[in-house]
């Protein structure tokens, strides 16, 4: 059952012996202990598992780790350089984009893979790659401006 | 206007006060100086409590630590879900006491260190909690001035404190810290006078804007919820759950999931659990589980549910008397009756219902995502059958509650099966589960008939809600004839077919909707604009003034037309202390049904905002998740299964929804402080329904206004 998977998580290699079908957010989660990356559904609708693997926002909860071997995957710990918040999070923080905080990963990691593809997004853009980003607390508003200030930035 | 009683509407009873011997208490706590102070406003429901048991009052359920380093620390049973009051309440104590904000620390929701406090909900901690912890702030700055009066032998009133240091107004050279004050003192003081409070107009925090004090922690990844609480040799468990409300198990065949390896198998009388050290791998032990249940005997579904409820309702209770209906109806020239459906809504809260239980000697510690630790400590006491005294609740921050997190079932599973396992267990609801036990916003019914009189005036209002409960029941308008009556409530025997409770702002989401979207009938019955409609009715200032300030805002222009076709819609109403006025602007697809909110203008009269950056956030939540249960959001059921197992079948708002928002918060620093978490969520629902009206001429009777529901209301008109 168990298999040797070897992957990059936050900019380290790591390997584990572990059983390939396993969710990638239960192994990050239990595995890592890197609690940052919610659950919020299991089953890819709501967006709080969202990680980024090859640079592509993607739920840790419906993929597979035997699906991520020998790829790049980023959670929002590997976010930080040097003690330093990156300017999305800043930009969260600073725009108070979030409330009770438990969907902010997600939306940060969702967020950072768009303007990785999209650096200047338009505010279209931005609203059509949140979409199934889910924020119960209602603090879209705050969280596309968190966004555009960054896109706007790029520009 | 009668003060709402949401606790009687909604709560479950709240037993046992603070419980901990006060000295031994206070050598836990350390050196320094403490303030306690009891919450005065919740005192009536206390009191009322502690007489019915026949205890002393509680000696004090709040306090405020200044120790030896000079940081303030704010012990309190109060829990932080997002609605930010581990910022705004910070923002109290250090501007009373004169310290810079980044020196207060709040300790929340832990039972063994804050002393015991009802619950958070209802938008009670600003309102009841705020002034007596204002005034526990001040009374520690008096303190602190004497004691530097002594030290420093100049009197009193000489002295001023900035920043934490106390000086000598004439010679600023003169001075003492806090912490020097506080070095290797016990003093304990208890509050009882009022001392005076600062004026706001020499506020220097409070009342001026704070970015959340938890931010960075919540963009890094690293703040802690409950299921992020991992203990060594902790076992993730997934409980097995019945497939409908009343359904009984007859068997179950564990066989295969025993095989399995590293799981433990738990059956304990109610109790089938499967425990793993890997949550994903429980849960597929749980699907293991070969279970057959008896069906459940409801026989109720969406369709049937409103027959049936007006069916049990029993008597009503009068919340509202004014004049004689008789005497309103014979000076009628037209009368409008009718009904108005609400129907059952999720709170749905991202983090899932969560607890992590842990057992060393007879001490139980329970993390769990709660909006009442302290109830929770008294019911995991129960289900264990051990004293409350043994058990700690810690709360990590919640991820939400919107009153969904007043029910603590999970927490009860993680105590039970750590107790049978003998190892610390995490108990989190999947989503499924997460709907399945949910507490339910209920289902309601609303009948108004009301009446104009020859000069347009409404002449009678007769108001009878079945379910939503008395919050925000009772009409503002200037009527001469009116009554207001509620049937039913979340206790009535044989009502819901499953659990139901508060949901932000409880009953008054109902309520609003019906009571604005008749006012509006009114007023296109009268020929007038829904705007000078309502201020032709109105006699209270405060909701003058908020509607005044949203007209403005909007840029509303009165139209002799009703429908107007522009698709405008207003509303008013009341929550926890605060006014709220709201016009919304919508488009209907005709073809699909579909309506898009372009524009919500919203005004708010909330006293003294403590934080209005805070309070700003809240009334941009509570019109975000408004416009689920307005348009979307319907829990379905049929004979006790829920039918919504995750979000594919039940739609929350979305990025794509996003209207334009543009709130007010009406300038009251010197009025006192109301709620600000719920108020504006009231509204959208009847401002929606008019605004729909106002673009197409189809009245919607029944939430959420569902594109199949607009498309039939179509069809038959």
């Amino acid at each position: 059952m168990t298999e040797l998977i070897e992957f990059k998580l936050n900019n380290k290699t790591v390997k584990l012996n572990v059983d390939g079908d396993r969710m990638l957010l239960w192994v990050l989660r239990t595995n890592f202990g890197l609690t940052g990356t919610k659950y919020g559904c299991g089953e890819g609708f709501c967006g709080a598992c969202t990680v980024l693997i090859n640079d592509k926002a993607a739920r840790s909860c419906s993929i597979s780790v035997r699906s991520v071997k020998g790829k790049e995957v980023t959670t929002i710990e590997g976010l930080m350089k040097k003690g330093k918040l990156h300017p999305l999070q800043k930009a969260f923080a600073e725009n108070d984009a979030l409330q009770c905080g438990y969907c902010t990963p997600g939306m940060i990691m969702n967020a950072y893979g768009l303007l990785k593809s999209k650096p200047k997004a338009t505010y279209e853009e931005i609203i059509n790659e949140m979409e199934n980003n889910f924020c119960r607390c209602g603090a879209h508003k705050r969280i596309v401006h968190a966004i555009q200030t960054e896109s706007v930035e790029a520009k | 206007m009668k003060k709402d009683n949401y606790l009687d509407l909604d709560f479950k009873e709240i037993t046992t006060p603070f419980e901990v011997d006060r000295r031994e208490f206070i050598k836990l706590i350390g050196g320094g100086l403490l303030v306690m102070f009891t919450v005065g406003d919740t005192l009536g429901y206390i009191q009322q409590e502690q007489r019915r048991r026949g205890e002393l009052p509680t000696d004090f359920n709040a306090f405020l630590r200044i120790d030896e380093s000079g940081k303030v620390t704010c012990f309190t049973g109060k829990i932080e879900m997002g609605q930010g009051i581990i910022t705004s309440l910070a923002q109290m104590i250090a501007d009373e006491l004169d310290v810079s904000f980044n020196s207060v620390q709040m300790i929340m929701g832990d039972t063994d260190l804050c002393p015991w406090d009802m619950g958070t909900f209802g938008s009670m901690s600003t309102r009841f909690f705020g002034p007596p912890l204002r005034a526990a702030a001040a009374e520690a700055r008096n303190v602190l001035i004497e004691m530097a009066s002594e030290q420093l032998k100049i009197p009193a009133e000489k002295l001023s404190v900035d920043n934490g240091v106390v000086f000598e107004k004439s010679n600023k050279k003169n001075k003492v810290t806090y912490a020097e004050l506080t070095k290797g003192e016990k003093i304990e003081r208890h509050l009882k006078d009022k001392p005076k409070l600062k004026d706001p107009s020499s506020f220097k925090i409070m009342n001026k804007s704070f970015l959340r004090v938890d931010a960075v922690e919540k963009v890094t990844g690293k703040a802690k919820y409950s299921g992020d609480i991992q203990l060594p040799g902790m076992l993730y468990a997934k409980v097995l759950r019945p497939p409908s409300h009343g359904a009984k198990m007859i068997d179950a065949d564990l066989s295969e999931a025993k095989k399995m390896d590293g799981v433990i198998v738990i059956n304990d009388s109610d109790l089938v659990a499967v425990l793993h050290e890997y949550p994903d791998v429980a849960e597929k032990a749980l699907q293991k589980i070969k279970a057959k249940f008896s069906p459940s005997d409801s026989k109720l579904n969406n369709e049937n549910i409103y027959s049936h409820l007006l069916d049990v309702a029993g008597e009503g209770k009068v919340i509202a008397h004014e004049g004689d209906i008789k005497e309103g109806e014979k000076i009628s020239s037209a009368i409008v009756e009718e009904t108005y459906y609400d129907n059952y809504v999720a709170h749905s809260a991202i983090e899932p219902h969560t607890a992590v239980a842990k057992i060393e000697g007879n001490k139980v510690t329970v993390w769990a995502s709660t909006q009442n630790p302290f109830t929770a400590k008294e019911e995991v006491a129960k289900v264990l059958g051990i004293s409350s005294d043994n058990v700690r609740i810690i709360t990590p921050y919640v991820g939400g509650g919107f009153g969904g997190k007043t029910t603590n079932l999970q927490a009860l599973d993680a105590a039970r099966l750590a107790k049978l396992t003998g190892k610390p267990v995490m108990v989190a609801y999947t989503r499924e589960e997460e709907f399945f036990y949910d507490a339910f916003h209920p289902a309601a019914i609303v009948k108004i008939r009301s009446g104009l009189d020859d000069s347009k005036k409404i002449s009678f209002w007769d108001y009878n809600v079945y379910f939503a409960g008395e919050r925000g029941a009772a009409h503002f308008y200037d009527i001469p004839n009116s009554s207001t009556k509620s049937y039913g409530s979340s206790r009535t025997v044989n009502g819901h077919p499953f659990a139901t409770g508060p949901w932000r702002a409880p009953g008054n989401n109902t309520n609003t909707f019906a009571r604005e979207s008749q006012i509006d009938i009114m007023a296109s019955k009268a020929g007038i604009d829904p705007f000078k409609f309502r201020m032709k009715h109105l006699k209270d200032q405060k909701f003058i003034e908020v509607l005044k300030k949203t007209g403005d805002k909007f840029g509303w222009k009165a139209s002799s037309k009703s429908p107007s076709g522009r698709g405008f819609g207003i509303a008013c109403g009341s929550d926890a202390g605060s006014t709220v006025a709201m016009i919304v602007e919508v488009d209907v697809d005709r073809k699909t049904g579909n309506v898009k909110v372009k524009k919500v203008v919203c005004a708010q009269n909330m006293g003294l905002a403590i934080n209005p950056e805070g309070a700003t956030i809240q009334m941009e939540g509570c019109i975000m998740m408004g416009l689920g249960y307005a348009l979307t959001e319907e829990v379905k059921f049929n004979n006790g299964e829920i039918l919504n197992k995750n979000y594919d079948s039940y739609e929350l708002p979305k990025f794509s929804w996003l209207p334009k928002i543009e709130t007010i918060i009406l300038d009251k620093k010197n009025e006192a402080p109301q709620g600000g978490g719920e108020p504006a969520i009231i509204t959208i629902g009847a401002a929606i329904a008019n605004a729909i009206y106002d673009k197409i001429g189809i009245r919607l009777y029944k939430m959420p206004m569902t594109p199949e529901r607009i498309r039939e209301a179509m069809k038959k008109s």
